[in-house]
């Protein structure tokens, strides 16, 4: 079972309340170090039903790292996580692909499946997981997946055809398609110009609206994350140093997490 | 320090080869994925085995000729040869050139998909990329190695006829008929199972290598000539330990 540690739910930019107050993802005393260099040293975080939390911090203070360890894609030194029930440091095989179904995460290369078309990336999970392998129910699903994008027009196209932003919002729409409950983004505006992050941006927005998924955003692009969080954790040195609204944090007066906003 | 990472790589490698042939053995099976694979190993090495074997079997056949000749045993080509062919000759080149075509093309193609992050992403969306990518190319490469052995040997043996028909206008039965005199069925089927032990070896060193390939495209270079090296020395350590073994029902 998860248990909040902390309950201290936050207002969003817009001031709406968040949605239910179910943790769907804890950290604990997360820690992990690659030979003499300490990346995580004692990171705590929850993530609530229905909300955006953005992890804010410079490159190279672990934000990847973090929710890598999430989905057991790196074994963390020390600590817990809990996602959905799941104690994920003691899964098995088939127990992590069973928690990782729930949960999507989009990389910040992408990471198409660059011998395959847009279709067969988006069809690739869903036959593999879910074992559809009717091409109607296939291709209805795809479509869906990439109108949600705004992609349908790039459905037989390689990944080499693409632009960077189109790579982003095709996977985003492969791990939709399995409707995770969670979604993991890392680095969603890396590489992008301003207006395409912008569209990049507004898509993260949506897809919490529309699909009620709980999300973590790993930036350390702070107009993403204005326009995105729910709630701004900042990650310094190893440690989740402050934690609130994006407003909130803004006022800050650490000197190390002012020069972000002060740029 | 260096003989601990010695000693982890050994590890790492012993579970990476158990959980392959785990994976192999018990469903859920990549049917689709290995048949294409198969397709793959067997599409890509044909020509080139079929031009390399048949080579081979023309020079071999060329520079024995001399040196029977001069005990007057020429008539002792076909067995020669085949016995040549079949025991050592066809599985070795097959093994070293698909060790180069295959290794090579495994290794850079999974070190690739390694490095953009295509496997972690098969991984966090469950969809098993172990199986779907390693199990399918061991499975493909130790089940097609065997295939293209025959075909070898068949593409030598042909060279080889050809050569002696020109110099001496030796028929086609007669030819053949020495060779099936002169060839056990030890020596056809340790030539098998040989060549399926070269395709293990293949398959999982390149797999091996792409799946582990770390820090870019430099990485996956590394992969590549992993691959092909490893494996070239896997297989002629196999082909030796064969020879002892097979000896034993020689004797």
């Amino acid at each position: 079972m998860i248990t909040p540690l902390q309950n201290n739910r936050h207002t969003s930019a817009a001031g709406t309340q968040q949605a239910d107050d179910a943790v769907v993802a804890s950290v604990r005393n997360l820690q992990k170090s690659f030979g003499d260099v300490i990346v995580l040293r004692d990171v705590n975080l929850d993530l609530y039903a229905g909300e955006n939390l953005v992890i804010l911090g410079r490159s190279g203070t672990g934000k990847s790292v973090l929710i890598k360890c999430m989905v057991g894609l790196i074994k963390p030194d020390a600590g817990s996580i809990n996602i959905l029930g799941y104690d994920v440091l003691k899964l098995n095989q088939d127990e992590l692909n069973e928690m990782r179904l729930q949960v999507g995460f989009s990389f910040q290369g992408s990471a198409l499946y660059d011998s395959m078309t847009v279709r067969q990336n988006l069809e690739f999970p869903l036959q593999r997981n879910l074992g559809i392998f009717d091409q109607t129910e296939l291709n209805e699903r795809v479509v869906n997946a990439l109108e949600d994008v705004g992609l349908e027009s790039a459905i037989d196209k390689m990944p080499s055809e693409l632009s960077g932003g189109m790579k982003k919002r095709v996977g985003i729409a492969r791990t939709l398609i399995l409707n995770p409950k969670i979604m993991l983004y890392d680095e969603p505006t890396a590489g992008l110009d301003p207006i395409t992050s912008i569209e990049i941006n507004d898509l993260i927005v949506k897809v919490r609206d529309k699909y009620k998924t709980a999300s973590i955003i790993i930036t350390h692009d702070i107009s993403s994350a204005r326009h995105t969080a729910d709630r701004v954790i900042a990650l310094v040195g190893g440690y989740n140093k402050q934690e609130g609204t994006f407003d909130e944090i803004k006022q800050t007066t650490d000197p190390e997490l002012q020069p972000f906003f002060n740029y | 320090m260096k003989i601990r990472n010695f000693l982890i790589r050994i590890a790492d490698i012993y579970r990476f080869v158990a959980r392959a042939v785990r994976e192999t053995i018990l469903p859920p099976y990549e049917w689709k994925e290995t048949l294409h694979q198969c397709f793959v190993v067997g599409n890509r090495s044909l020509f080139l085995i079929a031009f390399t074997s048949f080579l081979a079997g023309v020079v071999f056949t060329r520079q024995s000729r001399p040196s029977l000749a001069s005990f007057g045993a020429e008539s002792w080509l076909p067995s020669l040869v085949s016995q040549a062919v079949i025991r050592s000759l066809g599985p070795l080149i097959t093994g070293l050139i698909c060790a180069g075509k295959l290794g090579s093309n495994i290794g850079a193609e999974l070190g690739s998909m390694r490095v953009s992050e295509q496997i972690d992403a098969m991984e966090v969306s469950g969809t098993r990329p172990f199986s779907y990518l390693v199990v399918s190319r061991v499975t493909a490469t130790t089940l097609m190695l065997p295939l293209l052995v025959v075909f070898a040997d068949a593409m030598a043996l042909l060279g080889s006829y050809l050569t002696v028909n020109t110099i001496n206008s030796t028929g086609f039965m007669l030819y053949f008929n020495d060779v099936s005199v002169s060839v056990t069925y030890v020596d056809i089927f340790s030539s098998i199972i040989k060549a399926g032990f070269f395709g293990f070896a293949i398959g999982i060193v390149g797999c091996y290598a792409g799946y582990h390939a770390e820090r870019g495209t430099t990485g996956v270079g590394r992969a590549a000539n992993t691959a092909v090296v490893a494996s070239m020395i896997l297989i002629f350590i196999v082909d030796l330990l064969s020879l002892q073994f097979i000896n034993l029902f020689r004797r």
